[in-house]
C-alpha cells in the first residue's frame, strides 16, 4: 500500500520527475541553510566582519608602506583582492558545516528518505553562493567608503561580480569535499584556516607581487586569487600591477579565472558526490 | 496471494576491516507487530538495521523490505520505512517545527501538507510547546520524540526503532513505550533493536536474538522462555515446619537437587508446564507441610539469554568492547547532557 500522498505529489512533479524533486530538494536544504543563518548571524562573520578587518588593517595599517609598480591608490587596488577573499571565505565555513552535519547525524536521515543524493550539496553550495553575495557587497559597501570606485561601465562591473561569485561557488565544492573528509570541526576549522591564510596571502591580493622572490613570484602569479584580483581591478578600471607580469595568467585574468573555475567544479564536485554517496560513517 | 514479509533478510553479511558485524545474518519479520532485537553491544544489531534501512550496503547476502530489495530497489525501499538511530538526527540549531516541516518535504510532502502533519505530531507527541525552540536547547526525552516525530511524517509502514530508549530517564522511558505500542496498534510494523530485556519482553511480540553478527533464536517471548525449558520455584515454610518432608515433597517434581535457604526457603528447577504451581501444593499439603508462599517463575530473558548464548547480555557488552569499528559507537551528541548510563542486566 503507498500512502494517498503520492500519487498528488507525482502529479505535481510532472514530465522530469527525477529533475523536479533534485529541485525542490535542493531548494527545501537552502532554505534549511539559509534558516540556520537567520538563528545564528555569527555564522556570517567569515564573509561580513573578516574582509571588513583585512579592508581596514591594510588600507590604513599596512597600505602606506606598499607602492604600486605602475603608480596608482592603493585603496583601489586593494578592493579587488579582498573581493576574491570575499567569496572564499565561506570555504572554510562550508567544510565546518558538513563535518557538523555528519557527525550529528543528520545526513543519515537524509538518506534514509526518498530524496534527491545530490540536494544535500546543492543546497548546501547553493546557501553559500548567496552568503557570497553578501561577502562582495560588504567588500563594495566598504571599498566605496575608503575611496575605490568602478571606474569602467556596470557591464565590466557585473561581469567582475559574476567571475567572484562563480570562483566562490566552485571553492565551496571544494570545502564540500574537505568537510566530508575531515572527522571532528575542530580539524575542519584548523584546516580551514591553514589553508586559507597562505593562499590568500600569496597572491596579489594584498601586495603587488613584483616584490616577491622569483620562485614565490611564479607561485604568487599562478595563484587563482591572483587571476580573481587581477580580474576584478582590470574590469573596474582599478590599478592591476600584474598587467606588467608576462605570466599568462596575469595576462589573461578573466580567461585563467573562468579555468579555474571549471577545474575546480570538474574535481571537486563529482568527488562530492561520491564521497557523500559511498561514505559509510 | 502469499502475504510479503515486512522484513526478510538472507545471510546478511558486513565486514568493517577485519571485524565481522554481521556474518550471515537472517531475518524474517511478518507484517504488523513489533519484533525486538536483542543483543549486546556489537552483536550488530546496528548495523543490521542500517542495511535494512538502506544506508549501509551488505557485502553479501540480501534483504528486502515490503518486498523491495534494500540494495537494487533502494529508493522505493526509502519511500516507505522510517528510521530513528541512536542519536537525535535533527538540525540542532533549527527549530523543533523547522526540523519536522523540512523533513516532510523531504518526504515529499507538499508545503501545506508538511505543516500540517508536522504540527499534528508536535501535537500528539507532546511538544507543541517547544515547537519553537532550537532543538538544541530540548532535553534528551524530547529530542528522541522529535526524532521518532521525524521519522513519522512521511507515515512509514514499517519503522526502524535503534535502541529507542536508550539514554533516557524511566519516565521519558514510558512515554516512548507508549508511543511505541500505540504505533504497532495503527498498523506500522516496526523493528526495534534493544539491550534492555524488560523492553523487549514488554514491547516486542517477536523477539529475534543476535550475537555476534548472527541471529541464533527468533520466536515470542514465550516461546523463547520455554526454549530456556524450567521453571524455577520458591516455598517459604511457615516456621516449625519439617523441613526434610516439604524437600521430599518438592524433590518428587523437581528436575534438579532442592536448595534450602536462609528463612526456610526452599528453590529448585521445576519443568515448565500448565498445572506445575497446582501439583506443587498438592504433595506439599499430602506431607503435612505448612507453606507461607509459594512463587513459580517463568525464566527471565536474562535466563534465556544466557542459556542460548553462553553469556549475559552485560557480560557480552564487555567482551565485544571495542569490536565492530564505527557500529555501535554511534554519535558523539547522543544525549550527553542527560549523561547515558551503562546498560545491561536490566531485568536481573
Amino acid at each position: 500500500m503507498t500512502s494517498a500522498t503520492f500519487p498528488r505529489a507525482a502529479a505535481r512533479a510532472g514530465r522530469w520527475p527525477a529533475m523536479y524533486w533534485a529541485v525542490t530538494d535542493s531548494l527545501v536544504l537552502t532554505w534549511r541553510s539559509l534558516a540556520r543563518i537567520v538563528r545564528e548571524p555569527e555564522t556570517l562573520m567569515d564573509v561580513t566582519v573578516q574582509p571588513l578587518m583585512f579592508v581596514l588593517l591594510f588600507a590604513y595599517v599596512f597600505g602606506g608602506a606598499i607602492g604600486l609598480p605602475g603608480g596608482g591608490s592603493y585603496h583601489e587596488y586593494l578592493i579587488g583582492g579582498m573581493f576574491g577573499m570575499g567569496v572564499a571565505g565561506t570555504a572554510p565555513g562550508t567544510a565546518i558545516a558538513m563535518v557538523a552535519d555528519m557527525s550529528e547525524g543528520i545526513i543519515d536521515r537524509f538518506r534514509s528518505l526518498p530524496m534527491s543524493r545530490a540536494a544535500v550539496l546543492i543546497g548546501r553550495t547553493a546557501s553559500d553562493l548567496l552568503t557570497q553575495v553578501i561577502g562582495t557587497m560588504v567588500v563594495a559597501v566598504a571599498g566605496l567608503a575608503i575611496g575605490w570606485r568602478i571606474h569602467n561601465g556596470p557591464g565590466d562591473a557585473l561581469v567582475a561580480f559574476g567571475l567572484a561569485l562563480l570562483f566562490g561557488y566552485a571553492l565551496s565544492w571544494a570545502g564540500v569535499c574537505l568537510g566530508m573528509v575531515l572527522r571532528s570541526v575542530e580539524a575542519a576549522q584548523q584546516l580551514g584556516f591553514i589553508l586559507f591564510l597562505p593562499f590568500m596571502f600569496i597572491s596579489n591580493a594584498f601586495v603587488p607581487t613584483q616584490g616577491m622572490p622569483g620562485w614565490l613570484q611564479t607561485i604568487a602569479n599562478w595563484n587563482p586569487f591572483s587571476a580573481i584580483a587581477a580580474a576584478c581591478r582590470q574590469l573596474f578600471g582599478n590599478p592591476n600591477p600584474s598587467a606588467l607580469v608576462q605570466v599568462w595568467p596575469m595576462q589573461h585574468p578573466e580567461l585563467a579565472v573562468l579555468l579555474w573555475s571549471a577545474l575546480l567544479l570538474a574535481v571537486f564536485a563529482p568527488l562530492a558526490v561520491r564521497l557523500y554517496t559511498t561514505k559509510s560513517r | 496471494m502469499a502475504e510479503i514479509p515486512a522484513i526478510e533478510a538472507k545471510a546478511l553479511v558486513k565486514r568493517f576491516g577485519s571485524t565481522m558485524a554481521l556474518n550471515g545474518l537472517d531475518l524474517c519479520v511478518p507484517l504488523g507487530g513489533i519484533l525486538g532485537m536483542l543483543g549486546p553491544n556489537g552483536a550488530g544489531k546496528t548495523t543490521a538495521v542500517r542495511v535494512l534501512a538502506t544506508l549501509l550496503r551488505p557485502d553479501s547476502g540480501h534483504a528486502r523490505v515490503l518486498g523491495a530489495d534494500v540494495v537494487t530497489q533502494a529508493a522505493e525501499v526509502r519511500r516507505r520505512i522510517g528510521l530513528t538511530g541512536q542519536y537525535a538526527a535533527l538540525d540542532n540549531s533549527l527549530t523543533g517545527r523547522a526540523n519536522l516541516v523540512m523533513i516532510g518535504r523531504l518526504s515529499r510532502l507538499g508545503r501545506a501538507e508538511a505543516r500540517r502533519r508536522a504540527d499534528e505530531l508536535l501535537d500528539r507527541f507532546d511538544l507543541t510547546g517547544a515547537a519553537g525552540r532550537a532543538v538544541k536547547t530540548y532535553s534528551g526525552g524530547m529530542r528522541r520524540r522529535l526524532d521518532l516525530a521525524a521519522s513519522l511524517i512521511g507515515r512509514p509502514e514499517v519503522l526502524f526503532l535503534d535502541e529507542p530508549t536508550t539514554g533516557l530517564d524511566p519516565r521519558s522511558r514510558a512515554v516512548m513505550w507508549d508511543i511505541i505500542r500505540d504505533l504497532a496498534t495503527g498498523g506500522t510494523t516496526l523493528l526495534l533493536t534493544t539491550q534492555y530485556l524488560d523492553e523487549a519482553d514488554r514491547l516486542a511480540s517477536q523477539i529475534a536474538v543476535v550475537d555476534g553478527g548472527r541471529m541464533i533464536a527468533q520466536g515470542s517471548p514465550d516461546e523463547l522462555k520455554d526454549k530456556a525449558g524450567q521453571d524455577r520455584v520458591s516455598v517459604t515454610l511457615a516456621p516449625g515446619t519439617d523441613t526434610a518432608a516439604a524437600v521430599a515433597a518438592v524433590s518428587a517434581h523437581a528436575a534438579g537437587p532442592v536448595a534450602v535457604g536462609a528463612g526456610d526457603r526452599l528453590t529448585a528447577q521445576v519443568p515448565a508446564y500448565d498445572g506445575i504451581t497446582t501439583d506443587l501444593v498438592r504433595s506439599l499439603d499430602l506431607a503435612g507441610v505448612r507453606v507461607t508462599s509459594i512463587a513459580v517463575d517463568r525464566p527471565s530473558l536474562d535466563d534465556v539469554f544466557l542459556a542460548l548464548t553462553g553469556h549475559g547480555v552485560a557480560e557480552g557488552a564487555a567482551q565485544h568492547q571495542g569490536e565492530a569499528g564505527s557500529d555501535e559507537t554511534g554519535g558523539p551528541l547522543a544525549d550527553w547532557d542527560e549523561g547515558a548510563t551503562p546498560q545491561g542486566g536490566e531485568a536481573a
